[in-house]
């Protein structure tokens, strides 16, 4: 007996659920899997659209033939890319044709932003204007993106009011000093000092961040002091740090931490330091395990709850079982071990790209593991990479090629099946990392496919 | 006005750092130079085999010879940088039994001393040994870590009066009435330790006697001077692999080829190696073939190596040599011995010496040899030592289970520290606390790294040589960052950015040859964080074109965007607003459309 549903998303990301809650909206009768944790705690927790129009040519031909050892780069000579951008819609006309955005249309980003909007709510800032945001990042650099969480808002870089950047000794991501300084150098229209403060060192020297995080959230006592309190008198010698061009001290109008201020009762710690400190409190968004990827996570399996879509995690989907007239019918989920038929009248594949597994390799070629889709690639795999580590690389736009409809095209360029429609990391053409464009793409094309497959499903 | 030292020795590599090791213990005025960092030539990019001179034993028992009695040596005066593991000469169906019995003939003969094991046996040291190893002869061999031999070797040579200049290519030999009287180098960052972004200066060193001990560019420095040195340089690749598949040195035992050796190196398994001779020495094809190569080859060894975890590869170039007439046609067949290049008898040009052939084993041999040398031309008399005496962080065990109590290190982390640092332990991980772990892949902890600073200046790679940072799976993605935040203590901001740069593009470089499975999945996470977190490639600090803030959402109570932003329109890259109306744009569902395009900066 196969379980059935109108619709099995597969995945568990970003994409799969706006896929899931999209097709649930056309009025169909969803159902996800997933196979383990998504790909969300390990990103910032930023949700970008577009923030550069990246360079697709070097300067010139580094090489012919295989890599060459002692060739040095020259970074000067390599093309910058266009942006910051600060309207996202705009760049899209310029991106490469392939590319998810020109081939599903800007409108499905736009969509997807409403529904993110909608789905996050309060937590979520930046749905006021089209316009990108550019925000501080862990490594001292702002970027640009589209929304953020209400957590990193005090910190927008658009903002001319004087800020700390605050760093403890006992982490190690960054440093404050010279995260101050290369936000200096990127010409910041506020002054900014770092401080490096002892504060974590109460705890192991290389406590997690979800470890502080539990300390504020319940304000543990720290020596005798509970850790808000500890926190912000580690924090208050630094208040008057920063020095405005005329050599003047400015008292600091907002500190900025790195992303552990709580977990559960965030809005509590950021409200409890910036009284204590007199001063606005903003998160820096940080690398896994993010915080701010965590509570979105959270937020979006609510969300996915409260849309009355089914879901279960853990359970991988071996591939397909049946199939007849170009049409999957079900498809094996590995559950412990057993393999159960699903089947569905359409199939969302959002199984993410080569870090979430829904791409997998070896020396021989890139595959899409589940339905075994075209992926798009060239046959040698010394030409999958070029020599600049932040160049075009062929790698990061690895995926199935989507049709408008978001069904992967097998390789003549037709439908590979007509039931199957694909969202998310697992679809190439995008470099979402230069671009800044992840969580766009994701939104974009869980939108399109989620109702396509709703279309298709209960037509 | 230039000061006259006794000897410039140049080449950073174990063969330099060894010859100027012995002549400061001799009590001459020496100066090391290189144009990288230490062992940025053939030193660093071996694949760490102490050689029990087996591998010889058939070929050449005058090296096999010269092999086992070094490899004596250096397990008892550096103990810190040898990994006693053992290795075995693996014998399958296919491969000669004749062969076998000459190899451990020669062996006897070489007095190494050996051990016939049966397969079972094999396989019950070496478990992932394929199922069809038929037997196996043990032997001494072993893992040794070149970097931290050279930096013994240097720090040892500092601590008796020489001076080691890194990042100081030599630009002149200086010739004067027929003989050589020094050389000049380019610093390339000021005297002294690396940094980056300092201005260069060049030097004029007036030297006694010059040594040319460059390896694969010995003919660029002899150029230089005016005399040939016709060295042959032969690359060959190493691969990579994430875990220690075998823990002894597993060589396959017949007469020659490509891939048949896999070392055990610190957390890694080495595989090794091609052998194809190059016009130059810096730039040569690395290429696809070769890696295959060694993972198809070797898994006839280990079938485990076939699905395990590449991290990367890289390349390194023998210094062969052979007199010149010889004509050997295949590099395999060349000579791995040494030679030593008196220019005065050899070419009528006194005030030079080249040394070149060699392998890293015998390094301590050679420089005593050169040195004996050199005091002769010097007429200076002092006798060698450096077979006795242990080199810096050698001189005692390293006391881990106490180190554990001292610093509050988790076992794994203490012991390897202790393992790296050697009797230096005691010093280094006393200096910092908190002391957290900056590179998890490895365990280096903040006090290793800033030691390491402390000598290398703000060259990262030297960082990472010396403490093994960034060289684990993640290959510097999620370290790299951590790793140049440490210099921010004492280098500022433009500095911290350079060196990281330098650092991700280096770690990539060898990343590029195992871009599959696993590893490109964690290229792919290297790109997203350092790209997409971080912004690393976008960031405008790096960017040519001003960034118009105020062309940027600044918050909702801010109002909109700032109303110059449609005037400086075309001014930066960044103000492509396109004369968008700002907040009410997003109420009208449609795009602003296609003449948001025309204007749209570039």
């Amino acid at each position: 007996m196969a379980i059935d549903s109108d619709v099995l998303v597969v995945g568990g990301g970003l994409a799969a659920i706006t896929a899931a809650i999209s097709a649930s909206r056309e009025g169909a009768d969803v159902r996800l899997v997933s196979h383990k944790s998504s790909t969300l705690r390990q990103a910032s927790g930023l949700i970008d659209a577009l923030g550069y129009v990246p360079a697709t040519e070097p300067a010139q031909p580094l090489r012919e033939g295989p890599p060459t050892a002692g060739r040095e780069l020259d970074r000067d000579e390599w093309p910058d890319p266009e942006g910051p951008l600060a309207d996202p819609f705009e760049g899209i006309d310029r991106l490469p044709e392939s590319h998810p955005y020109r081939v599903i249309g800007a409108d499905a980003l736009r969509e997807g932003l409403d529904l993110f909007d909608e789905l996050a709510g309060d937590a979520y800032r930046g749905s006021h204007t089209d316009r990108n945001a550019l925000l501080p990042t862990f490594g001292g650099s702002v970027k640009p993106t589209a929304r953020y969480p209400a957590a990193a808002e005090a910190g927008l870089a658009s903002d001319d009011r004087p800020a700390l950047i605050v760093g403890f000794r006992s982490l190690t991501e960054y440093d404050a000093r010279a995260f101050a300084g290369r936000l200096e150098a990127a010409g910041v229209p506020f002054d900014v000092a770092g401080a490096e403060v002892e504060f974590a060192e109460a705890f192991r020297a290389d406590a997690k961040v979800t470890r502080l995080a539990k300390a504020l959230d319940h304000d543990e006592e720290i020596d005798g002091v509970p850790a808000r309190e500890a926190l912000a008198k580690a924090v208050a010698p630094h208040l008057h740090d920063v020095v405005d061009e005329a050599g003047g001290v400015d008292r600091v109008e907002r500190v900025g931490f790195p992303a552990f201020l709580g977990d559960d009762r965030g809005d509590e710690v950021r409200a409890e330091l910036a009284d204590r400190l007199g001063a606005d409190v903003f998160e820096i968004p940080m690398g896994p395990p993010s915080l701010p990827g965590l509570r979105l996570e959270d937020t979006l399996y609510d969300a996915l709850d409260a849309e009355g879509v089914r879901f279960e995690t853990g359970n991988p989907v071996a591939g397909i079982e049946t199939e007849a007239d170009g049409r999957i019918e079900t498809v094996a989920v590995d559950r412990k071990g057993r393999e159960t038929p699903y089947g569905a009248d359409a199939f969302v594949l959002a199984t993410g790209g080569l870090v979430g597994k829904g791409l997998d390799s070896d020396r021989e070629g890139v595959r899409e593991p589940v339905f075994d889709l075209h992926v798009e690639q060239p046959d040698d795999r010394y030409e999958w990479f070029v020599d600049d580590a932040f160049g075009d690389q062929p790698y990061a736009r690895f995926g199935v090629r989507p049709d408008e409809r978001g069904r992967p095209l097998d390789g003549d360029g037709e439908a590979q099946y007509a039931n199957v429609f694909a969202a998310g990391g697992v679809v190439g053409g995008a470099d979402a990392a230069r671009e800044k464009s992840a969580s766009g793409v994701s939104l974009a094309t869980g939108l399109v496919a989620g109702r396509q497959a709703a279309t298709e499903a209960t037509q | 006005m230039d000061h006259q030292v006794d000897v410039v020795v140049v080449g950073g590599g174990s063969t330099g750092c060894g010859v100027v090791r012995d002549l400061a213990r001799r009590g001459l005025d020496a100066v090391l130079v290189e144009k990288g960092n230490l062992t940025h030539g053939t030193t660093g990019r071996m694949h760490g085999l102490l050689h029990s001179g087996g591998r010889y034993a058939v070929s050449d028992q005058k090296s096999a010879r010269e092999c086992i009695e070094e490899n004596r040596v250096l397990r008892d005066i550096a103990s810190h940088c040898v990994e006693e593991t053992g290795g075995m000469f693996v014998k399958r169906p296919e491969d000669s039994e004749e062969y076998f019995q000459e190899k451990l003939e020669g062996c006897r003969a070489c007095d190494i001393p050996v051990e016939v094991l049966d397969g079972e046996e094999a396989r019950r040291r070496e478990p992932y040994l394929a199922r069809d190893v038929e037997k196996a002869i043990a032997l001494p061999d072993g893992a040794v870590d070149p970097f931290r031999l050279c930096v013994s070797n240097a720090a040892d040579a500092r601590e008796h009066g020489a001076r080691v200049e890194t990042h100081a290519p030599v630009t002149d030999v200086l010739v004067e009435d027929g003989e050589v009287v020094g050389v000049e180098i380019e610093h390339e960052t000021g005297p002294g330790k690396r940094v980056h972004r300092e201005p260069g200066t060049t030097e004029e060193i007036r030297a006694r006697h010059v040594v040319n001990a460059t390896g694969a560019w010995a003919g660029n420095v002899g150029e230089m001077a005016g005399v040939d040195v016709e060295v042959r340089p032969s690359k060959g690749v190493m691969t990579v692999m994430n875990t220690r598949q075998v823990d002894t040195v597993i060589n396959r035992c017949r007469p020659k080829g490509d891939a048949d050796i896999v070392v055990p190196h610190e957390t890694a398994c080495i595989l090794g190696t091609t052998d194809e001779e190059v016009d130059d020495p810096e730039d040569y094809p690395e290429e696809e073939w070769e890696v295959d190569l060694m993972i198809e080859t070797l898994s006839e060894l280990v079938p485990a190596l076939k699905d395990a975890r590449t991290l990367r590869s890289f390349w390194g170039v023998r210094p062969l040599y052979e007199p010149p007439g010889t004509g050997t046609e295949d590099p395999t067949d060349i000579t791995r011995d040494y030679f030593l290049l008196d220019h005065g008898d050899r070419d009528d040009l006194p005030g030079m010496t080249t040394i070149v052939g060699g392998k890293l084993t015998t390094y301590r041999m050679m420089a005593e040899s050169i040195s004996d040398h050199v005091c002769e031309v010097l007429g200076h008399e002092a006798t060698c030592d450096t077979a006795e005496a242990p080199l810096p962080g050698s001189e005692s065990d390293a006391r881990m289970e106490e180190l554990m109590d001292e610093f509050g290190l988790r076992s794994p982390v203490a012991r390897r520290s202790g393992q790296r640092l050697g009797s230096r332990a005691d010093e280094v991980l006393d200096e910092y606390d908190p002391n957290p772990i900056v590179c998890e892949c490895e365990g280096v902890t903040r006090a290793e790294v800033q030691d390491a600073i402390g000598e290398a200046g703000s060259d990262l790679n030297a960082v990472r040589l010396r403490t093994r940072a960034s060289m684990g799976n993640c290959q510097g993605g999620f370290c790299t960052h951590r790793i140049a935040s440490e210099l921010a203590r004492e280098y500022p901001e433009p500095v911290v950015r350079d060196a990281e740069d330098e650092l991700y593009q280096e770690r990539w470089k060898g990343q590029r040859h195992a871009l599959w499975g696993r590893q490109l999945s964690q290229a792919m996470l290297n790109h997203l964080l350092h790209a997409t977190t971080m912004n690393r490639d976008g960031d405008p600090a790096n960017l040519d074109g001003e960034v118009d803030f105020g062309a940027f959402d600044a918050g909702a109570g801010s109002g909109p965007a700032s109303a110059d932003a449609d005037e400086g329109g075309d001014a930066g890259t960044a103000a492509t607003d396109g004369g968008r109306a700002g907040d009410d744009a997003t109420t009208d569902g449609g795009r602003a459309g296609d003449n948001a395009t025309t204007d749209g900066g570039r």
